[in-house]
């Protein structure tokens, strides 16, 4: 690499391509090669900064600048100021909570600042195409110390000392895990990442695999060689087009490398890694249902035992991890065990990236040690709820997630601590609402995704799930029943209880807490046939104040539905029967006589 | 090897090593209530009706896929089993028909059976538009029904189809609640790879698979079963003809896939199973024909095999041996054949001998 004086990084995310930064980057190499300027500013692509919605970015170093929702049409102004003159684009940088002359660097954002990234280290930093850059970053210097200096049994002690816990769901013990695979009899094993992603709204894993696919190799191979695999395979859904084809360069320049292949790095460790294509079916994230389907069989879940460890891909000992999880062990093996246990709580170690969405100031992908408020995440590094609303919910660990209450702002997040209070880690999906969402109404959102994602095999899920959902979608359109709500808590129980696999033993959590904690808001849907989020349509009312209403027939002239009637300078009234519920009237209406209710 | 002693309900069992809990519980004379077990197939713990409660496992386990371990206790009868279970089957009861009166099954179907052991009469969780789903019978085979509408997924015909028959015809397509057992996509039944070999009609355990022609032929309780060899062909398999009492006819043909005796391991073909009605055909020789004068008369066997007798030793006589053949057919049994060649050899004295397979 030569010498630059400046590096300007744009993010080539899936996120940011989609808003255009492929085409700031072209216009960026293009203008800096007219000014003579290329051989002294480097530009370079690179992974998401998990700030997607302000996408695209562009940061600019030494400095540090941060630029957002930069188009090709800034490029010229950008080169001209900043990289030629030296003087921050304002109009361009971020606004944080600070005056804009603050020209905070990077890491002083508070969307970055209580974050601590060790899964997403290099995600927005480096070329995720380059593996020179990944080395420069320290890449595969793990995997030197683990071949040259660590035994296989050292390898798998150092994990356990870290605390590391699966992070595609469960959270499981990741060095026990490993060991009860290195322990497994048998000549052929098999690693495995979980790269299935299929939450609705997460987007962690894709991140890690298109900002720093590098990572989540090197950790494979640091497991292959601690439980003694010499295969490995990445299962990925086929909508990451731009994963995969960063994960089969990646396997390109590393075998190029001598880091994959036979004889890794003149030792005796061989490893080689496939990338199978999922076609996106959310329980093929189960590892059975994923195992079955690198198989070329459907994807459907087993009981376990037998478990993978000893029996797994096409019946030999595999371990299968998440890809944020592969993605940590790098950075543990070489900094060691404990500088990864110091972080976090007792039980839950390290850090963990959220996926934060909703009705937040800033969404996007945070890390976060463990032990991070729920009010934290949402407040400081979220910039707190959209438009000055009030805060109500957040649903913390997707479709199998809960919903908790202002009332858990302060429990300090960790894998006991949410399954205590109903809700679970899950893969780190976050979604903020306030007070316009009806509890009722996002029960049922998550709801549905379930039930039409059960595999079908075994009845409680697959007549539970379509059974609640039915009585949550009556209870929406008003047609609920007082012993609905019992009859949910029973389906919901019984269908924990029995379900084969975790969609099922999970699917009725969103139902179960938002009954618990928003009891009140199901009981006006039913008894008094009200939503208060006014979010049902079908419950939803739009009537007109008379005593505030001048005639002035706006209302009367926008409504598609030829519901309003009354003649001018006289109040109008609306047809219930007619009203198709679109609330056009109400913004129509000057002096604001039309109530939602 | 070493019994791994465990309790069940209080009972001490010493159970085999890699033994199900379901399996300890079968021997030590304990009944748990299942659907997609069958001993002749793999595992699937779908139906989840076997689940048990297990001390010190926090989760209730499926009796069928769960081995057994030294110092295990386990009750099957518990009051939080029995919830389970009868939600299990309240469940599966959701969109069920209600439809036993006219059923093939009625009377051997494993559903009902188990809904009677809960004390279960329909689902409470039925709405109106649940009962009955939406699926047209599949009947354009002559030789089995299929009503997806009484499916309920168990899956037990697909692992027959997979692990007995060996054909992979049909699997699980759709998600969710429009989950069905079909051939591949586009496909249907009569053109696919299914051979109708019909394991998937036995193993199914209500009424959603039923033979064609056992229709009106017997309830399950007036039929006695008469274990026999298949008459097609050279393999011998044994079947269990399936013999209404009163009427004296066939209803069906089973299998019985843990008989020590039986060569095909439960296994058959379209024609054991289903070509059974030339059985009662009318056209069916009973008794040797003798033909005179270019017309057939009946005849008893003493007769017909001393004419035959009689014409054989004549023609050896008068042309030798060599002048006979002997042709046997591929339907015969081993045994049968290997006499018919020492008829010929030793009996006549020719090495004309040979079989139907060569023309
Ligand atoms: C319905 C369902 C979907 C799942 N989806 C995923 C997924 O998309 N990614 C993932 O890593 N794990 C998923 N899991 C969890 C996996 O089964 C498995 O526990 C995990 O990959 C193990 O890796 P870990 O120990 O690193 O978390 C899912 C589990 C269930 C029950
Ligand atoms: S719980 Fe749902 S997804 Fe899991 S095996 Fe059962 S039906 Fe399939
Ligand atoms: S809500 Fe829409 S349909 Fe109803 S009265 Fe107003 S404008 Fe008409
Ligand atoms: S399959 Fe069983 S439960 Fe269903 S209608 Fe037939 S006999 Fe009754
Ligand atoms: S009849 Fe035989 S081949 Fe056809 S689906 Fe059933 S088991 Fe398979
Ligand atoms: S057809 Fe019968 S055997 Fe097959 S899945 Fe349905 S109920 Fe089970
Ligand atoms: S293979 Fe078929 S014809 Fe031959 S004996 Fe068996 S069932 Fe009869
Ligand atoms: S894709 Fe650019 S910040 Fe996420
Ligand atoms: S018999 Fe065990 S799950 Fe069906």
């Amino acid at each position: 690499m030569g010498l630059y004086r400046s590096h300007v990084l744009i993010c080539g995310g899936t996120g940011c391509v989609s808003s255009g930064s492929l085409e700031v980057l072209e216009a960026l190499k293009k203008g800096l090669a007219e000014k003579g300027m290329d051989k002294e500013i480097l530009v370079v692509s690179t992974g998401c900064h998990g700030m997607c919605e302000m996408g695209p970015i562009v940061v600019v170093y030494p400095e540090g600048t941060f630029y957002c929702r930069v188009t090709a049409a800034d490029v010229p102004e950008l080169i001209e100021e900043h990289l030629y003159k030296g003087r921050v684009v304002e109009r361009l940088i971020y606004k944080g909570e600070g005056k804009a002359s603050d020209v905070p660097h990077y890491t002083e954002i508070p969307f970055y600042k209580k974050q601590h990234r060790i899964a997403l280290r290099n995600c927005g930093y480096i070329n995720p195409d380059s593996i020179d850059e990944y080395i420069a970053r320290d890449g595969y210097a793990a995997l030197v110390k683990a071949l040259t200096e660590m035994t296989p049994e050292a390898v798998i002690e150092e994990v356990k000392t870290s605390g590391l816990r699966g992070r595609g769901g469960g959270g499981f013990p990741t060095g026990l895990k490993w060991s009860f695979c290195a322990r497994s009899a048998g000549d052929k094993k098999y690693v495995i990442c979980n790269a299935d992603e299929g939450d609705p709204g997460a987007f962690m894993d894709r991140s890690l695999l298109e900002g720093d696919p590098h990572a989540v190799v090197e950790g494979m191979l640091l497991g292959a060689y601690a439980m003694g695999a010499n295969e490995g395979y990445i299962y990925c859904r086929a909508e990451y087009p731009l994963a995969i084809k960063r994960l089969k360069r990646t396997i390109e320049q590393a075998t190029e490398y001598g880091l994959l292949g036979e004889h890794i790095l003149g030792t005796d460790f061989s490893f080689e890694l496939h990338i199978k294509e999922g076609a996106g079916a959310f329980v093929c994230g189960e590892e059975t249902a994923l195992m079955a389907s690198i198989e070329g069989r459907r994807g459907m879940p087993r009981p376990r035992p037998p478990f993978p460890a000893n029996k797994g891909l096409w019946g030999k000992p595999s371990n299968i991890n998440n890809v944020e999880t592969w993605a940590n062990v790098p950075s543990i093996i070489r900094n060691g065990g404990e500088w990864y246990a110091a972080m976090g709580t007792e039980k839950s170690k390290g850090t963990k990236v959220f996926a934060l969405t909703g009705k937040v100031n800033h969404t996007g992908l945070v890390e976060v040690p463990m032990g991070t408020t729920i009010r934290e995440i949402v407040f400081e590094i979220g910039g707190g709820i959209l438009n000055g609303k009030k805060f109500k919910a957040v649903q913390i660990g997707g479709p199998s997630g809960g919903c908790l209450t202002k009332d858990h702002l302060d429990i300090p997040i960790s894998y006991e601590s949410l399954s205590q209070v109903g809700a679970i880690m899950g893969s780190g999906g976050l979604v903020v609402m306030d007070e316009d969402n009806c509890m009722v109404d996002v029960a049922k959102f998550f709801l549905e995704f379930t039930q039409a994602e059960s595999c079908g095999k075994c009845p409680p899920c697959r007549e539970g799930t379509k059974k609640m959902l039915d009585i949550l979608t009556r209870i929406c359109a008003g047609k609920g029943k007082p012993e609905d709500l019992e009859a949910l808590e029973y389906l919901g129980t019984m269908i924990k209880e029995t379900s084969l696999c975790g969609l099922g033993q999970t699917a009725p959590n969103p139902v179960l807490t938002t009954l618990r904690y928003f009891r009140d808001e199901y009981e006006a849907h039913i008894n008094e046939k009200r939503c208060p989020a006014g979010a049902c349509t079908e419950l939803t009312r739009f009537i007109i104040d008379a005593d505030k209403c001048i005639g002035c027939t706006k209302c009367a002239r926008v409504c598609p539905a030829d519901a309003i009637t009354g003649a001018v300078k006289q109040p109008h009234v609306i047809d219930q029967d007619k009203c198709v519920k679109c609330g056009a009237c109400a913004e129509a209406c000057p002096v604001k006589a039309i109530d939602r209710r | 090897m070493q019994a791994i002693d465990l309790t069940i309900n209080g009972k001490k069992i010493a159970a085999e090593p890699g033994m199900t809990i379901l399996q300890a519980a079968r021997k030590g004379g304990i009944h748990i209530p299942t659907l997609c077990e069958h001993p002749a197939i793999p595992i699937a713990g779908a139906c989840r009706v076997c689940l048990v409660e297990v001390e010190n496992s926090p989760k209730l386990l499926t009796a069928c896929s769960s081995p057994v371990a030294p110092g295990m206790v386990v009750h099957t009868h518990s009051p939080r089993v029995l919830a389970a279970r009868k939600a299990v089957v309240e469940l599966i009861l959701i969109r069920h028909p209600l439809d036993c009166f006219s059923c093939s099954s009625n009377g051997k179907c494993e559903l009902q059976d188990v809904a009677y052991e809960l004390g279960i009469k329909a689902s409470p969780f039925t709405d109106e538009g649940d009962t009955c789903r939406d699926y047209a019978l599949e009947d354009a085979n002559p030789f089995y029904v299929r009503d997806m509408n009484k499916c309920i997924l168990c899956g037990r015909c697909i692992r027959a189809c997979d692990s007995l028959a060996r054909y992979h015809a049909i699997d699980f397509q759709n998600r969710g609640i429009r989950t069905m057992v079909h051939p591949p996509v586009g496909k249907d039944l009569e053109h696919s790879d299914c051979t109708f070999c019909g394991q998937c009609v036995q193993l199914c355990p209500v009424g959603a698979l039923s033979e064609k022609a056992s229709t009106g032929q017997g309830r399950p309780w007036e039929l006695k079963s008469v274990k026999t060899t298949c008459s097609y062909c050279g393999v011998g398999c044994e079947l269990n003809v399936q013999v209404n009492t009163r009427t004296g006819r066939i209803a069906n043909v089973t299998t019985d896939y843990l008989s020590p005796t039986a060569v095909n391991e439960g296994r058959c073909c379209v024609k054991g199973r289903f070509a059974w009605q030339y059985v009662h055909s009318d056209d069916r020789l009973t008794r040797p024909l003798i033909k005179e004068n270019g017309a057939f008369r009946e005849a008893e066997w003493a007769e017909a095999l001393s004419l035959v007798a009689g014409r054989m030793t004549a023609i050896k006589e008068d042309f030798g041996p060599d002048a006979i053949g002997f042709f046997s057919s591929a339907r015969c049994t081993n045994e049968e054949n290997y006499l018919l060649q020492r008829l010929a050899r030793e009996v006549v004295g020719t090495n004309n001998v040979d079989h139907c397979a060569h023309l």
